[in-house]
């Protein structure tokens, strides 16, 4: 009954979104149609509406009703609540739906608020809005019916993932869907702005917190995403260039390449069709990301649904979104003027050197996931890892982060090198150093160089704020010396974790004691131990760093049954500078434990700088947020005097 | 490098570009979607008669099994198990109904030890007639099985008819009942 009510609640939704196409469609063509002023009340509506589709979806895994085909299929009695209420989106058709709310949500809110652009733009942008959301619509309803039932109702049901049984679930997927369809967002913004060739820094300025904000999920995303496959799957790394972290950090290249530009656009009135290219490039890196994960056509560990009709329906939606626009971007760019000019060593200059790096990386990435689809077609079976990536992106990484350190302190328009070069010699020394003691240790290239420049980096983010009050200094500012600070740090996480970690594969007997870096790691006992759905081995050991005060660590392996599998629960002592990882392997025939250490100085910097990108992010948005609310505030304050005077 | 600069200038062929390499990825893709690669892994094994083997008793004093103990006429339920493997021991009590129920079981035990596998014997009830020792999993590999516990239903010819991944659940235990009345006839 509920679940009729949740699936009425969707088939309503999306003939909102119908109506909602139609109605802006008519008002772009023809300004003043009558059907204009239902455009953004229904926008509204149609995000409530598929809001309450899902929330009945949640409630229906809350409750376990085994009458939904969905809910049999991926959830079961026993499980812990906090999985069931993740479990919603923790499969195919959930975290569509959940897709679709968010999108819903967003449109819903952009009609409420958005009140600067001309209404004729704003109005081809819900138009698109509705157009792109109308497509997973009828994706979910006829494709994937999350509400779909089953008869006779099973007994109980078919279990989840234990991969995917873990709090980071709850939030990894939807924060990560925020910043896709916060993307879809900027795409209709593009779309809108290509229909009717109003491209300028008003746009820009209404464009901006959506790509903001759209980034900053998307840096929390990658950030846990990554955290998480470190800790859950026990195989101590932090990046797999899997297909599907590929299809996460495609659009945040592509949003973080975006951002700058759009920057550009709005303060300078540059870069205009460029910015449109990305607004579209950045959604369609979503989309063709979603794709791949959910076609099945690339394996990985998140491909839950392999599905070639599925595949085949997102495919077609692709081929219409993305081929529409950018063949609408072909036909209008070149009708859309290219706005103010600038020097190359110019604040602008550097952000497009920026741009420019960021979508070659993009594309070096995009090759490397899709090439195995395309040896494959040829009849051969490869798969492209880390020997690729690491050195093809670092070509462009590389000089990136020196555009970054010097960009933020060229002036706008013009600019010499001569003048920030002064500024840039501690940076230089600090980099130059750095180089020189990690050549004299022998480090390897990449781990040399990333260390080298991402001490300079660090020294240089903060140049910006030299010679300045800090406290008349503006958020936005604020957020770029964070946002540029945090990748600074990042690297050297990164760089620090690849030269410095120490691992150790031994089989040791109760009460052994293994050394590994600093620590001195013991084997107290081993005990089986029991969770709500699962059964492990678990491992008592003690850790000491230098001689120092013992910490307990409890690596297990754990068997879950419902589905079965096993999966291995990692431990991890964290100290300021580094993080001991524990994994329990198995037990040998002569009593010996497989253990696997390792001690990774400085990893936790890596997660460190992503969150302080992401909060860099934060403070910019609040800052535009703040300055759009006190500038609405004048508007009206001028509007309400102007009407007094009238009278 | 001081001259006006335009940034990415769109002259008439480069802004066609984005739409021709996106045609090219849609057709990959479109051509993968059709022809999609075996990822499924099934059962090859089922239909087939059991793999040579002959393992030694897996406690001292006790019968071994090899596979002609197992082409006699009569419907046998094959569990690889293990006494250091946990989900076995969740399985015990429904081999235990099974056993009940007529059904003979075979085990082998998987690189494991005499003592430990009696002490797990003890603790959760013995519901085999013959346990063999496949201390190099020679066994599992050779019935594709890809972890403990699994269990086979072999026919009166020796012949495998039904493969369960996994530990039985309770509510399986008419499944596996049902599969070895099909093997019966």
């Amino acid at each position: 009954m509920i679940a009729n009510l949740g699936l009425a609640a969707l088939w309503f939704a999306a003939a909102l979104a119908f109506l909602q196409l139609v109605a802006g469609g008519l008002a772009v063509r023809n300004p003043g149609h009558p059907l204009q002023g239902i455009v953004r009340p229904v926008a509204v509506v149609q995000g409530l509406l598929v809001t309450v589709s899902f929330l009945i979806l949640v409630w229906l895994f809350c409750v376990t009703d085994l009458s939904v085909a969905l809910v049999a299929k991926n959830s079961h009695s026993a499980k812990p609540w906090l999985y069931k209420f993740a479990g919603t989106w923790g499969n195919h058709e959930g975290s569509m739906l959940l897709w679709v709310m968010v999108m819903g949500l967003a449109g819903a809110f952009l009609a409420l608020i958005e009140r600067r652009l001309p209404e004729r733009t704003m109005l081809a942008t819900l138009f698109a809005q509705a157009f792109v959301s109308l497509g997973f619509y009828s994706f979910l309803l006829f494709a994937s019916n999350p509400f779909a039932r089953n008869n006779p109702v099973p007994a109980e049901g078919m279990g989840l993932n234990p991969l995917l049984q873990d709090p980071g679930l709850a939030f990894h997927p939807p924060t990560l869907y925020f910043g896709y369809v916060g993307l879809s967002i900027a795409f209709s913004f593009a779309v809108g702005a290509l229909l009717t060739r109003e491209v300028g820094p008003t746009f820009a300025k209404a464009m901006r917190p959506w790509v903001l904000g759209a980034w900053i999920f998307l840096t929390i995303g990658i950030t846990a995403g990554s955290y998480w496959a470190y800790y859950e799957l026990g195989w101590g790394g932090w990046w797999f260039w899997d297909p599907v972290e590929n299809a996460s950090l495609m659009p945040w290249l592509a949003a973080t390449a975006l951002l700058h530009s759009v920057s550009v656009l709005a303060s300078r009135n540059a870069l205009r069709t460029w910015t449109i290219m990305l607004g579209v490039v950045a959604f369609s890196m979503s989309m063709v990301g979603t794709f791949l994960v959910r076609s099945g056509i690339l394996t990985s560990v998140h491909a839950f649904a392999v599905d070639p009709t599925r595949g085949a329906f997102i495919l077609a939606l692709l081929a219409i979104y993305i081929g529409g626009a950018l063949n609408l971007f072909a036909l209008r760019a070149s009708t859309i003027s290219e706005g103010e000019q600038f020097t190359v060593t110019s604040r602008e200059g550097a952000l497009v050197m920026n741009n420019v790096l960021l979508s070659a990386t993009l594309g070096v990435i995009l090759i490397g996931t899709l090439y195995p689809l395309l040896a494959e077609s040829l009849g051969a079976k490869v798969s492209v890892g880390p020997p690729y990536f690491n050195p093809m992106s670092a070509v462009f990484i590389i000089p990136m982060l020196v555009v970054m350190a010097i960009g933020p302190l060229l002036r706008w328009r013009r600019d010499s090198f001569a003048r920030v070069g002064k500024m840039l010699v501690l940076p230089a020394i600090v980099t130059a150093g750095a180089l020189a003691l990690a050549i004299g240790a022998g480090m390897k290239v990449l781990p040399l160089l990333g260390l080298a420049l991402g001490l300079g980096l660090l020294i240089a983010s903060v140049l910006p704020l030299r010679g300045r009050k800090l406290r008349t200094v503006k958020l936005p500012l604020w957020g770029m010396v964070i946002a540029h600070l945090g990748v600074a740090v990042a690297l050297i996480g990164m760089a620090s974790e690849s030269a410095f970690t120490r691992e150790k594969l031994v089989a040791v007997r109760l009460g052994d004691t293994v050394q590994v870096g600093p620590w001195s790691v013991k084997l107290d006992h081993v005990s089986p131990v029991a969770g709500p759905n699962w059964t492990a081995i678990e491992a008592n050991m003690s850790a000491s760093y230098e001689g120092g005060k013992r910490v307990e660590l409890h690596p297990q392996a754990r068997s879950f049954w419902s589905p079965p599998q096993e999966t291995n629960e990692s431990a991890l002592v964290t100290r300021w500078n580094g993080q001991l990882y524990v994994v329990l392997g198995e037990e040998a025939e002569d009593g010996r434990w497989q253990l696997r250490l390792w001690w990774k100085p400085f990893v936790t910097l890596i997660w460190y700088g992503g969150l302080m990108i992401a909060l860099g992010g934060l403070l910019a948005l609040l800052g535009r947020v703040a300055s759009d609310i006190r500038r609405i505030v004048a508007k009206d304050k001028i509007a309400y005097r102007r009407k007094r005077q009238g009278r | 490098m001081s001259t006006q600069n335009q940034p990415p200038k769109t002259s008439s062929w480069l802004v066609w570009l984005p739409v021709m390499v996106f045609a090219g990825f849609i057709a990959v893709v479109a051509y993968n979607l059709r022809n999609p690669a075996e990822r499924e892994v099934r059962s090859a094994l089922i239909g087939k008669p059991l793999p040579e083997f002959s393992l030694q008793a897996a406690q001292p004093g006790q019968q071994g099994l090899s596979r002609a103990d197992m082409a006699d006429g009569k419907v046998r339920l094959l569990n690889i198990f293990a006494s250091w493997c946990v989900p076995c021991a969740v399985e015990a009590p429904q081999l235990a109904e099974l056993r009940a129920q007529g059904v003979e079981i075979v085990g082998v035990a998987m690189r494991d030890r005499p003592d430990d596998l009696a002490a797990f014997l003890a603790r959760h009830g013995n519901p085999f007639s013959r346990i063999g020792a496949d201390n190099l999993s020679t066994i599992q590999f050779a019935l594709g099985s890809s972890g403990v516990p699994e269990s086979f239903v072999i026919d009166g010819k020796g012949v495998i008819r039904y493969q369960h991944i996994g530990e039985i659940r309770p509510d399986q235990v008419p499944l596996i009942l049902q599969k070895v009345k099909e093997a019966q006839q």
